[in-house]
């Protein structure tokens, strides 16, 4: 399969009144490609996504997300957050968000919202094509939960889950969107080594299956077995950019890490 | 020009009083970001408190300066140990609670509290006696201010002073800001944040029922309703001035007050409660952070 | 529980409430005979009362805290009532007793009690509607009482001016609702929830405020008097058989109402809106448009209250504007609040409850809104869920999808 982009970013740029939370920062991800952004706390990763997510409105730049199939190209900037999952971004969040006193399947069915279209009428007459799309989005949510261990807690509250579990039934209600590139926010953290384990499988999994995806993640085993690419980000700037065996010996991504003591 | 100036200094008076009452919302919007919706009713019952006081004690043929300062006295115990209970009993267990929970407390306290004081006094208006005799100092310029407005001037001045003082230099008023900017870190450094609480209601309460003490003995007669609308003007107020602002509230009040003063002076008196509202509509549309506030980011 | 030190807390507490209402409860001053009662038998009344409130208080917390906890399956059984729905042959039963009692009542019963009725089935629908706003999508409305209004002005202004029927006019108060929703809701649905519900408070005061003021319009505080009652396919009926008529027709509008908004909560719509009362920014990263789905919400829920307003009008046969106080949006509120919030079934008893208990209990009539206001508190602070919680539908599809 020959690599597309998917995912351009120029420029970047993201001021909070004086601070320079992200200077021109750009990046790229192709299809199929895991992409890890990775830099130490308070570096602007998370600031990143939510710029290229619309929930901040980034100062200057451009953000291009492309379809791989149509190769219709689409620009997010100035997009709401909903407009942004409607093309085909969708996310998981540091902290997690999901609808706590909603069941397991239903947090699912959420992320089918923006690919189906029944409104008032169709809620109330439940006529003949709502009903049918209520049963894609049954279907649908039904395999994702399957797709990712999940099937048996479907009726349970969310916030009934394990830890471990609410990270995976993020990345279910992600994945229902159908998005051309999944964005997991830290998806390892607060994760306990079986389930880190885990999560590493079901990532390499939905990369199987043809998914693009760039992470945020401190854990740098994780990060290290599963990216195709790697951007270290430092001070709201990317330092570095490479394969997992570049970056672990760059002296500019270690000095970024361990402080300026450490000769390379 | 009189008519102006006399205009002024009614808006003035108007402004002093939403002060006093705006300045308990603000500050306990600042500590817990609730809206104490039954601010207006810890008001309403420090008008009835001294009320009640300065007619017994005027029955009971006490001299009129140990009337206002007994009834005054009582005004302020009484609406602090209401905010005090009413904080335990409606906010305190809801601390953890989504983010309307406590304002529908908050409303249910504030509509049990007003049947509460019809069911125990009555649903009549009642004249509320002079406690301000009119100074024979004034009476040159009585038709444009009246002892009332002035009384009503000094007294907001000196309680402003006194409020900042204790908040700048005092122990507590320290503790107070330090739990407004960050509650967690306030209880990591020491501070028992339900004391800090518990005091900022006794404060704001206690700011109220000097209003409420004043602005009876300036209107002449209460209810038990009347804690509602002052309430909203007061808090619209607040708003306006952005609300967790002290300063703002001030400012907030003294601008509400000459508005509505100039609008019904000059406009029309028919539709003087819709200005107020008018106002909170729009500022809350176009600029809910206020005059002096600070617009927060919701973090993600 | 009942040590001493408990039994001293208690007195403790019950000494400080008598001082905290001695003023206002105990001395009663008459500003013009210049005389002084003094109630000292309320003394004794509030000591003994918050002594017993105390350890009732004390009594439900302990039950709380020492109760073993098998809160997940709880949940998903959900209380008797939800037992006996999800029981084919109870259900069935269950409405036909309702359906039974429902028809027979104003044969069985007086017109006055039929009235009372209808009244509380209005505020069922009222309930209802509210329900929509505020328990799915999690907006605190404190001015739905002016949508009810602008429903019943536009039945009555257009009865009055243009002679307009009752059935001609109910979508158009529900619609003209519905615009005054989408008019309001389009520049404040973006504020955070508590900024809203006083937002809408103030607009409802507005609305009031105006319909008592502008003279010319509305007729100002004497209101508009002699409204047509509905109409029986054009034949206008006598006063006893109109009551029984409004009666019917309120018994349909609920059956209809409850019908609609069931379907709504199991909507895509509805997900929606519950989403969006968990977590607004997790539902906007889901592809949700926050604005439209609020939107649809508010005025959904206005519609309702614009076509109450007019069966409001249109019973009644007079309006005024002091018909719509805050209160009575704040009693619309309590209704959904003690019934739970987004249970359609709380919803429905909690209208019934606080309609029709003070009708009946004359005596505590009187004590009506202190009720309320208490009834707002405690459930907050016991029960947030309600009396009837609602639980979330549980999709069963095994034989859709076998396991290979």
């Amino acid at each position: 399969m020959t690599k597309q982009p998917i995912l351009n970013v120029h420029g970047l740029t993201m001021d909070f009144g004086g601070i320079r939370a992200l200077n021109s920062l750009d990046l790229e991800v192709n299809s199929g490609e895991i992409v890890a952004l990775i830099g130490p706390n308070g570096a602007g990763k998370t600031t990143f996504f939510n710029c290229i997510t619309g929930i901040y409105k980034p100062t200057a730049g451009d953000i291009w997300l492309t379809n791989p199939k149509t190769t219709k190209k689409n620009s997010l900037k100035g997009l709401k957050p909903n407009q942004v999952t409607e093309k085909g971004l969708a996310r998981t969040f540091q902290n997690i968000r999901l609808f706590p006193k909603m069941t397991v399947l239903e947090n699912v069915m959420i992320g089918r919202h923006c690919r189906t279209k029944a409104f008032i009428f169709g809620a109330i007459f439940r006529n003949a094509a709502t009903r049918r799309e209520e049963q894609s989005i049954l279907e649908i949510s039904y395999a994702i939960l399957e797709k990712v261990g999940l099937e048996r807690f479907a009726d349970e509250f969310a916030d009934n889950l394990p830890y471990g579990d609410q990270r995976r039934l993020e990345i279910a209600r992600a994945l229902a969107t159908e998005p051309l590139l999944l964005l997991l926010d830290e998806p390892a953290a607060g994760m306990n080594p079986q389930e880190t384990a885990a999560l590493d499988q079901l990532i390499k999994q939905i990369s199987r299956e043809g998914q693009a995806i760039l992470l945020i993640e401190h854990d740098m085993k994780l990060v290290m077995s599963l990216s195709d690419q790697i951007f270290v980000m430092d001070y709201g700037k990317k330092i570095a950019q490479g394969t997992p065996t570049e970056i672990r010996e760059n002296p500019a991504v270690i000095k970024a890490y361990l402080g300026e003591e450490v000769d390379a | 020009m009189d008519y102006f100036i006399e205009l002024f200094f009614s808006g003035l008076t108007r402004g002093s009083i939403y002060a006093l009452i705006a300045l308990g919302y603000t500050m306990v919007y600042g500590i817990i970001g609730l809206i104490n919706f039954a601010h207006g009713e810890i008001y309403m019952i420090g008008a009835f408190t001294s009320f009640i006081v300065a007619t017994v004690l005027s029955i009971y043929g006490f001299p009129l300066l140990a009337i206002v300062i007994i009834a005054g006295i009582a005004a302020v115990v009484w609406s602090s140990s209401y905010g005090f209970t009413i904080e335990k009993i409606a906010y305190k267990p809801l601390r953890h609670a989504p983010r309307l929970s406590p304002l529908i407390s908050a409303i249910g306290m504030s509509i049990f509290l007003q049947n509460y004081v019809l069911l125990a006094q009555t649903s009549d208006f009642l004249p509320f006696p002079t406690l301000i005799p009119d100074f024979p100092f004034m009476e040159p310029i009585a038709h444009i201010v009246g002892s009332t407005d002035l009384m009503i001037l000094v007294t907001t001045v000196v309680v402003m002073i006194a409020l900042t003082f204790v908040i700048k230099f005092t122990k507590i008023g320290k503790a107070m800001r330090a739990t407004a900017q960050d509650r967690t870190m306030a209880t990591l450094v020491g501070i028992n944040v339900n004391n800090v609480i518990s005091a900022t209601f006794i404060v704001g309460s206690a700011l109220a029922a000097v209003g409420g003490l004043l602005i009876a003995s300036h209107i002449g007669q209460i209810n038990f309703y009347i804690g509602f609308l002052a309430g909203i003007k007061a808090f619209t107020a607040a708003v306006l001035g952005g609300i967790g602002s002290i300063p703002g509230a001030v400012l907030g009040s003294l601008i509400l007050g000459l508005t509505e003063s100039f609008a019904t002076g000059y406009v029309s008196s028919d539709y003087e409660d819709v200005f107020a509202f008018m106002l909170l509509v729009l500022i809350l549309i176009f600029k809910p952070s206020g005059l002096l506030g600070k617009a927060t980011n919701q973090k993600v | 529980m009942f040590s001493l030190k408990e039994l001293k807390k208690g007195l403790l507490t019950s000494l400080w409430f008598v001082f905290l209402t001695f003023p206002i409860v105990v001395i009663k001053v008459d500003p013009i005979a210049r005389t002084v009662v003094w109630r000292w038998e309320n003394v004794a009344y509030m000591a003994i009362g918050t002594f017993l409130v105390y350890f009732l208080v004390r009594f439900i917390q302990y039950r709380r805290e020492n109760r073993p906890k098998p809160a997940a399956a709880r949940e998903k059984t959900g209380s008797i009532v939800h037992r006996i729905l999800q029981n084919p042959t109870q259900r069935v039963f269950l409405v036909a007793v309702v359906a039974t009692i429902a028809v027979f009542f104003p044969h069985v019963l007086s017109s006055y009690q039929t009235n009372v009725m209808t009244t509380a089935l209005m505020y069922v629908v009222l309930g209802l509607g509210l329900n929509i706003v505020v328990g799915m999508a999690g907006l605190l409305d404190l001015g739905f009482v002016a949508f009810y209004a602008v429903g019943a002005y536009t039945y009555s202004l257009l009865n009055l001016h243009y002679g307009l029927g009752f059935w001609t006019i109910l979508p158009v108060g529900g619609l003209m609702a519905a615009f005054f929703g989408v008019m309001l809701g389009f520049p404040v649905l973006r504020l955070r929830g508590d900024y809203l519900a006083i937002v809408t408070l103030g607009f409802g005061e507005i609305i009031r405020l105006i319909l008592e003021n502008w003279g010319e319009f509305s007729k100002g505080p004497s209101g508009i008097s002699n409204i047509s009652r509905p109409s029986f396919f054009g034949i206008e009926l006598g006063l006893e058989q109109s009551i029984i008529y409004t009666y019917y027709l309120m018994v349909i509008f609920v059956v209809i109402t409850i019908f609609i908004v069931n379907r709504l909560q199991d909507s895509r719509l509805g997900r929606a809106w519950i989403a969006l009362r968990e977590d607004e920014i997790a539902c906007q990263a889901m592809g949700i448009d926050k604005r439209k789905t609020k939107l649809v919400a508010f005025s959904l829920g206005a519609f309702w209250a614009g076509i109450m307003g007019v069966m409001f009008a249109a019973k009644t046969t007079f309006v005024n504007p002091s018909s719509f106080t805050f209160l009575e949006s704040a009693i619309i509120l309590a209704i959904v609040v003690l019934g739970g919030m987004g249970s359609i079934i709380g919803v429905i008893f909690g209208a019934l409850i606080l309609i029709l208990m003070p009708e009946y209990l004359r005596a505590l009539s009187e004590y009506r809104m202190l009720a309320f206001g208490g009834i707002l508190v405690c459930m907050m602070v016991f029960r947030p869920q309600g009396l009837i919680s609602n639980i979330r539908r549980t999709y069963t599809f095994e034989k859709k999808l076998p396991k290979n």
